[in-house]
């Protein structure tokens, strides 16, 4: 059952992965506002450019 | 802050839509007919290359990474750009990563009826083509993370979490999946062997499951539903708690597949664990997705989109509730190999991917071609027609399913198994039927739609190139003296981190995996020897044809299964078998020990029987192989075949490949004079004569003293 060790490894390293960009995304503030975004992107911004032109 | 005025992309999101749209209608047609071979065998198997067990693989393969997987490039090209507030990085890259998938299907379209196939289930496209997956995959992600950098949105909107989880996720699963060995251009043999390659393949074809139809599909849920309803999503920090507890739990689950099988109990138990747990993101998430529609219920009742949507999230739910469940051991019991497995994964295929996929595009394609949808009416034909399609195909299966194991685990009173498996074969004829019509009902939505889209775009004008306008990204950060030297990591982490990742992740692999395996390939049963030439070109034919699509060759330890086919599976058994063939259905009995104790048949019997399987065992859905009578053994690859298995370690003698030959024509001649006895005329280079041989060493290694 040698491969269990690499899956483990691999998936060890997958999770690690996500935890580092976890911790990096809260650091970042990505989690500070937990409303707003979900309201942004009901905005299109092509509507404007229109109206200018 | 100055505002900047950039276009996005349509032509490649429309260029993916109707990809969706063709691959999707000529997957389920494949699916329709693999449904309806079931219930007319002998009219609809075409052999050689459109037998059941070589055009299943071309359905799944065609659904999954054609139709879902266009699906998803789809979506992800439109929301990401809109989310990101910038164009995708690259047009080049987007069209080659667009043209390079397409010649990947039409790749596993032409190989897989010709036969050409590793026989590891999702996974069957062989090494040229996991190559070229490799590469389109990359430039998949290049593009997404360029564009992720250049954004004009500081934010990452959690759909583009999902995204990310998905491109890295993939990626590392296909690389650990296809170590294989090639040994011609259109063969290899897995680098794994017997248990260790199950492992491999259901970590991987659970996490297939899981970051290629889930959570790229959730990214696309919580921007497309928001759209489509013009409301938030219920909650976001929801869909934030959604989104990193689903990414860490699914990785785990992946040994529920192979719950009483030889492989160790406690990674069994590990999968059971985290399987159960993934129950509260997926519902988290299901929850999120129907609460955002809380108060606009009446939308649902008007507009089309929404109503696939709903159907597609509700969908999602029944799935993730079952998955857990069937992840518990007494109900995976009953449930594995039977055609509950069927409808389970029908609920989440024509459900939650097919549903949401047709939603998002009845939502888009008027959009980008700046029209209105070509008739509503149709769609809610479409709507109507999946909605039942799902229904007819789900419930009888469900049924057929609990049937066919209640018969399987039936006992008499005096302790005999009650009914032959044949007799459980025939019982589910009209289950068969009844879920082709459901099938049959859901296709036809999906040519309804195929119609209705294809007359919105003719009516319609792409814009593809469509203006948009935003500040550009403050520079927030601004480099100060004396700083520590690893803040330039800290500036760029994502990008870092995954680049890493990818590196550690490739050389590791390399280095470790070869010689790591070889040594953990050496066999616990002394008794358990390598095949024999001709057994080893038989077993490549066996894969060639798909057998594992209908047989399993893994008794589980369960009074009902060793009464019926033998002596429970044991893991030494399998040492040297690349790839395993343990199955995951049972349309067809258990092969395990199909060569040894009260299973063994004639030479004679086989030949029969593959000739033409409804003559032996009336009622048989099995298509005919007698085109293995006639088509000659290829002795030609045996010397690389020995050698490629002696590199993967078995023990072969050192100067073997030369002799081999001459040891597969004394086998062979053998086999051949055996049916010449019967009256049965076949030259011994006939590759019938060396599926015989293989199915008659089959679980006859541990009977030997």
């Amino acid at each position: 059952m040698g491969v269990i060790v690499i899956l483990i490894i691999v998936s060890v390293l997958v999770a690690g992965g996500f935890l580092l960009a976890f911790i990096w995304s809260v650091k970042t503030g990505q989690m500070e506002d937990d409303y707003t975004p979900s309201v942004r992107i009901l905005f299109e911004d092509e509507v404007k450019v229109v109206a200018k032109k | 802050m100055q505002v900047e005025s950039f276009q996005y992309d349509n032509k490649t999101v429309r260029n993916f839509a109707i990809a969706t749209i063709i691959w999707g209608v000529v997957g389920m047609t494949v699916g329709l007919w693999i449904a309806l071979q079931l219930v007319f065998p002998t009219v609809l198997n075409l052999q050689p290359y459109f037998n059941f067990g070589r055009i299943r693989p071309l359905h799944t393969n065609a659904v999954i990474f054609a139709f879902v997987g266009n699906a998803m490039f789809m979506g992800v090209y439109y929301s990401l750009q809109r989310l990101l507030k910038a164009r995708m990085f690259s047009d080049v890259l987007s069209k080659i990563h667009f043209w390079g998938w397409q010649l990947i299907i039409v790749a596993a379209a032409i190989t897989l009826p010709l036969g050409i196939s590793t026989a590891k289930e999702y996974a069957e496209l062989e090494w040229p083509i996991d190559i070229a997956i490799t590469l389109i995959w990359v430039v998949f992600g290049f593009n997404m993370f360029a564009t992720i950098i250049k954004r004009r949105e500081r934010h990452l909107y959690v759909a583009v979490w999902f995204y990310i989880a998905t491109f890295v996720t993939v990626a590392v699963l296909h690389l650990v999946n296809s170590f294989e060995l090639p040994v011609t251009l259109f063969k290899s043999y897995s680098w794994y062997a017997g248990v260790q390659d199950a492992l491999v393949q259901w970590w991987y074809g659970h996490n297939a499951v899981a970051f290629f139809l889930t959570t790229p599909f959730l990214g696309l849920m919580y921007y497309f539903l928001p759209k489509a309803a013009n409301r938030p999503v219920f909650s976001y920090k929801l869909s934030i708690i959604h989104f990193w507890a689903l990414i860490f739990l699914y990785i785990w689950a992946g040994p529920h597949h192979l719950l009483y099988t030889a492989l160790p109990n406690w990674a069994q138990s590990l999968g059971i664990v985290f399987s159960f747990m993934l129950i509260f993101p997926s519902w988290g998430g299901m929850i999120n997705g129907l609460l955002t529609l809380r108060g606009a219920w009446d939308k649902v009742r008007e507009d089309v989109i929404l109503k696939f949507m709903v159907v597609a999230v509700t969908a999602y739910g029944m799935a993730t509730f079952e998955g857990p469940m069937l992840s518990l051991k007494s109900i995976n019991a009953v449930a594995h190999f039977s055609d509950w497995i069927i409808a389970h994964v029908h609920i989440g295929g024509l459900g939650w991917n097919g549903m949401l996929t047709f939603g998002i595009l009845y939502w888009l394609i008027p959009r980008i071609y700046r029209t209105e949808l070509y008739s509503k009416k149709l769609a809610n034909i479409h709507f109507w027609l999946a909605t039942l399609g799902i229904l007819f195909y789900a419930i009888p299966m469900y049924w057929a399913g609990w049937q066919q194991v209640s018969m399987w685990k039936q006992f008499t009173e005096s302790g005999q198994l009650k009914y032959q498996f044949l007799e459980t074969v025939t019982y589910m004829a009209p289950f068969y039927a009844m879920r082709a019509l459901g099938g049959a009902l859901y296709l036809t939505g999906a040519i309804v739609g195929m119609v209705n889209f294809f007359k919105t775009i003719s009516k319609g004008n792409l814009l593809a190139n469509e203006d948009a306008q935003a500040p550009a990204l403050e520079k927030t950060y601004t480099k100060h003296a004396g700083e520590h030297w690893h803040r330039w990591i800290e500036r760029k982490p994502t990008p870092f981190l995954l680049l890493s990742l990818v590196v550690i992740l490739i050389g590791g692999l390399v280095e470790l995996v070869p010689t790591f395996l070889v040594k953990s390939n050496i066999p616990t049963i002394s008794s358990v020897k390598p095949y024999t030439p001709l057994e080893l070109q038989g077993r490549d034919i066996y894969t060639r044809e798909g057998c594992y699509t209908c047989h399993s060759q893994m008794i589980r330890p369960f009074r009902s299964e060793t009464e019926r086919y033998g002596e429970y599976s044991k893991a030494g058994e399998f040492v040297y078998d690349h790839p395993f063939q343990w199955g995951s259905k049972r349309t067809g009995p258990d092969l395990a020990r199909e060569g040894a104790g009260n299973l063994k048949k004639s030479n004679t019997w086989h030949y029969n029987h593959l000739e033409e399987p409804n003559a032996i065992s009336t009622g048989s859905v099995m298509p005919s192989y007698s085109f293995l009578i006639d088509a000659n053994l290829d002795t030609a690859s045996t010397p690389l075949k020995i050698n490629a298995m002696r590199t993967l370690g078995v023990p072969y003698a050192a100067d073997y490949a030369h002799k081999a030959n001459q040891d597969l024509m004394t086998q062979a001649q053998g086999i051949s004079d055996n049916l010449k006895k019967d009256g049965i005329k076949v030259a011994p280079n006939k590759e019938i004569i060396a599926l015989i041989a293989y199915l008659q060493r089959l679980g006859t290694d541990i009977t030997k003293k």
